[in-house]
C-alpha cells in the first residue's frame, strides 16, 4: 500500500531537531538500520513514512511531487523553486535553523550602512571600474528579486557556493549576499551588514507538495495533521 | 493559441508590410553574446534570458530581443538614415506562471535611425503599426520620457542630485525615496550623521573599492549635506507630471498648467509629434497619453513611448515601442544617431485575429 512520504534532512542538527519537533507532537521518526543507512520509520501516524534526504534536495522533490511532505529550510524553497507557492504550501514554521539571508560589505566602507548608500557606491563602481558593483551568492532569485524591487542598480551576481565571506579580500566581488546567524564569521572577514537588507528570515519549515499524487492520501493527511496541531492544508 | 506556423506567418506577414514600409531586412543571430545584454540590462536579464557558454566565445544568451543587436549592426555598418524591419524567435525565461508567459514567441520588428525629424520618424512608427493592428480592437498608450527627464534636469539644486535622480528614473520607487532624502522629508539615517561628523571604521581595507572612491563619495555627501533641501513644491509638481494621464490631444494644455518651466522645449516637442500623428490619420482623442508611460518596464527608451493592448489584462502588450538615442550613443562608442521602433507580438496578433 503507498503511504505519504516524508522527507526530512538526512543528517546533523537539522535532523535530529526535526526528530525532536515531531517527537513533541507524539510522531517518533526515527533512522532506522546502521547510523549509515538512509532508511527511516515512523510511529505514530497511520500510512506515513519517512524518506531521509540531504537538506538542498527536499526542495526539488516537492516540486516533482516524488514526496508529499518535507522539511527544509525556507530560504531553500524559496530560492530553488519559482513562483513557490503554487508548487508548495508552507504547513508549519518549525522554530529552529534560524538565519538570515542579508547584505555584507567591508567594514572599512564607513560611507555605506544601507541600500541608498551601496547603490551610489555602485553607480559609482562602474564608472570608475568599468563593471558592475559584484554581489556574491549562492541565493541568486532572492537576491535578484529584493535588489529589482527596491530599485537598486549598477550591481551584478557572481555565484559563490562556498566560502563566500572569502571572495570580497580575494577581489572576485565587492559585497556579499549569504545567511548568518550569528554574524560571527562576517566580523571575522572584516565585513558588516546592511542596515536594510534583510532579503529573508529563513527557519526551518515543513511543506506540503501541491503535484504530489494526494489521492487515496486524504484520511491520513487529515489524521497527521490534527496529530500536529495542523489545519489541514488546501492542495 | 496560434500555432508555431500561425505565428510564423503573420510574422513574415508583418515583415512584408515593414519592407513595403522601406525598411530593409535585419536578420540577428539567434546566439547573441552575453556580455553586451548583461551590459545594457544589466542582472535583470539574466533572469529573463537563457544563458549557454561556447567554449570559444564564453558566455551566450538565446536572443531575447532583437533591439540590441539590430542597434550594434547599425552602428558597425548601417546607412544614414536606415529603416530596418527583422522577424523571428525571442527567448525568455518564465518564472512565475500564467497563460501569457510564453518561454519563445515570434516577434517582427520595425526601427528607423534618421536624424532628420524624430517626431514625424516617431509618428510614422506609430501610424504604421497602428495600420497594422486596425482590425483588432486595442487601445494604444502614448508616453515621453523626455518630460520627466527635462522636469528632472530643470530642478534648481545640485547637479549631483539631478544626476541621482535622472539615473532612477526607470526605478520609481528609488526616485521617490532620493526625491523623499533631498526634499528632507525623511530624516538623515544615524549612521550618515556620524560619517559627516567623522566617524570612520578602523577595520582593515579589503576589496577592489579603493579608499579615494570612499573619500570622493564623502565629499559628494558633504556637499549634499550643505545644500539647500529641494523644495516640496518642486517634489509635488514632478509627482503631479508622473501622475498625468488624460487623453493625447489634451496633454500639450494639461503639461502647461502644470506650470514646470523647464518642460517648455519638451511640450513643443511632444506637440510637433501630435500634430505628426493627426497628420497620418490618428485620432488623438482617443489615444491615452500617460507621462508615466514605460518608466518601470521600459528602459532603455528615453523619449516617446508607446504600447498596443488587448482588452484581456492578462495578455502582455499587442505591441510596445520608442525612442531610444541615448542606446546608439552608448554603443555607438562616439557617435550616435536618434533611432525609434517597436516590436509586434505575432503570434498573439494571430490568436486576437482568429477570435474575430
Amino acid at each position: 500500500m503507498s503511504t505519504i512520504k516524508l522527507g526530512v534532512p538526512s543528517k546533523g542538527r537539522l535532523m535530529e531537531k526535526t526528530f525532536e519537533w515531531f517527537g513533541a507532537r507524539g510522531v517518533t521518526l526515527r533512522r532506522s538500520g546502521s547510523e549509515r543507512e538512509y532508511a527511516g520509520a515512523v510511529e505514530g501516524a497511520e500510512g506515513v513514512s519517512l524518506v531521509l534526504l540531504s537538506a538542498g534536495e527536499i526542495p526539488r522533490e516537492l516540486a516533482a511531487g516524488r514526496i508529499h511532505l518535507g522539511v527544509t529550510g525556507s530560504d531553500l524553497v524559496q530560492e530553488k523553486l519559482a513562483d513557490w507557492e503554487s508548487q508548495v504550501a508552507s504547513l508549519a514554521p518549525m522554530g529552529f535553523g534560524h538565519a538570515d539571508l542579508i547584505i555584507a560589505v567591508p567594514d572599512c566602507w564607513a560611507d555605506v550602512d544601507c541600500l541608498e548608500d551601496l547603490d551610489a557606491a555602485a553607480h559609482q563602481f562602474r564608472a570608475a571600474h568599468g563593471f558592475r558593483l559584484r554581489i556574491a551568492t549562492k541565493y541568486h532569485r532572492l537576491v535578484r528579486e529584493f535588489l529589482t524591487q527596491q530599485g537598486v542598480a549598477d550591481w551584478q551576481l557572481v555565484d559563490s557556493q562556498g566560502a563566500t565571506e572569502g571572495t570580497i579580500a580575494n577581489l572576485t566581488a565587492e559585497a556579499i549576499a549569504d545567511i548568518t546567524s550569528s554574524g560571527e564569521t562576517l566580523r571575522a572577514n572584516h565585513l558588516k551588514i546592511l542596515s536594510d537588507a534583510l532579503i529573508h528570515q529563513s527557519q526551518a519549515t515543513l511543506f506540503a507538495a501541491r503535484a504530489a499524487d494526494w489521492s487515496g492520501h486524504e484520511t491520513h493527511l487529515a489524521a497527521l495533521a490534527q496529530q500536529l496541531g495542523l489545519d489541514a492544508p488546501a492542495l | 493559441m496560434a500555432d508555431k506556423a500561425q505565428s510564423r506567418a503573420m510574422a513574415a506577414r508583418l515583415l512584408q508590410a515593414f519592407l513595403a514600409a522601406g525598411a530593409q531586412e535585419i536578420t540577428p543571430d539567434l546566439l547573441q553574446p552575453a556580455e553586451a545584454l548583461l551590459d545594457l540590462y544589466g542582472e535583470d536579464i539574466r533572469a529573463r534570458a537563457y544563458v549557454t557558454a561556447d567554449p570559444l566565445r564564453g558566455e551566450m544568451m538565446l536572443r531575447p530581443d532583437f533591439t540590441l543587436p539590430v542597434v550594434q549592426e547599425h552602428m558597425a555598418n548601417g546607412a544614414d538614415p536606415a529603416r530596418y524591419a527583422y522577424a523571428g524567435e525571442v527567448f525568455r525565461r518564465q518564472d512565475h506562471r500564467g497563460p501569457a508567459r510564453s518561454n519563445e514567441y515570434f516577434q517582427a520588428g520595425f526601427e528607423i535611425f534618421d536624424r532628420a525629424d524624430p517626431e514625424a520618424a516617431d509618428a510614422e512608427v506609430f501610424a504604421l503599426f497602428a495600420s497594422l493592428l486596425a482590425n483588432v480592437n486595442l487601445s494604444a498608450t502614448i508616453g515621453d520620457m523626455g518630460l520627466l527627464r527635462a522636469a528632472v534636469d530643470g530642478l534648481e539644486t545640485l547637479p549631483a542630485r539631478k544626476a541621482a535622480l535622472a539615473r532612477h528614473i526607470w526605478r520609481p520607487k528609488r526616485f521617490q525615496h532620493l526625491l523623499a532624502r533631498y526634499s528632507g522629508q525623511i530624516a538623515v539615517p544615524k549612521a550618515r550623521v556620524d560619517l559627516l561628523n567623522g566617524a570612520r571604521s578602523d577595520a582593515p581595507w579589503i576589496g577592489l573599492r579603493q579608499p579615494e572612491e570612499m573619500a570622493a563619495r564623502i565629499a559628494a555627501l558633504q556637499a549634499d549635506a550643505a545644500a539647500a533641501p529641494l523644495p516640496i513644491t518642486s517634489v509635488t509638481a514632478l509627482n503631479a507630471l508622473a501622475a498625468l494621464r488624460c487623453p493625447a490631444s489634451d496633454a500639450p494644455a494639461q503639461l502647461r498648467a502644470l506650470n514646470i518651466a523647464p518642460l517648455t522645449p519638451a511640450i513643443t516637442r511632444l506637440e510637433h509629434r501630435l500634430e505628426a500623428l493627426a497628420r497620418r490619420g490618428i485620432d488623438l482623442t482617443a489615444l491615452q497619453f500617460d507621462a508615466s508611460h514605460g518608466r518601470s518596464t521600459m528602459e532603455y527608451y528615453d523619449g516617446f513611448v508607446f504600447t498596443f493592448t488587448a482588452a484581456d489584462p492578462a495578455l502582455p502588450p499587442v505591441a510596445t515601442g520608442g525612442r531610444y538615442d541615448a542606446l546608439t550613443r552608448h554603443l555607438g562608442q562616439g557617435r550616435e544617431i536618434p533611432a525609434v521602433g517597436g516590436v509586434i507580438r505575432a503570434g498573439l496578433l494571430a490568436d486576437l485575429e482568429a477570435q474575430l
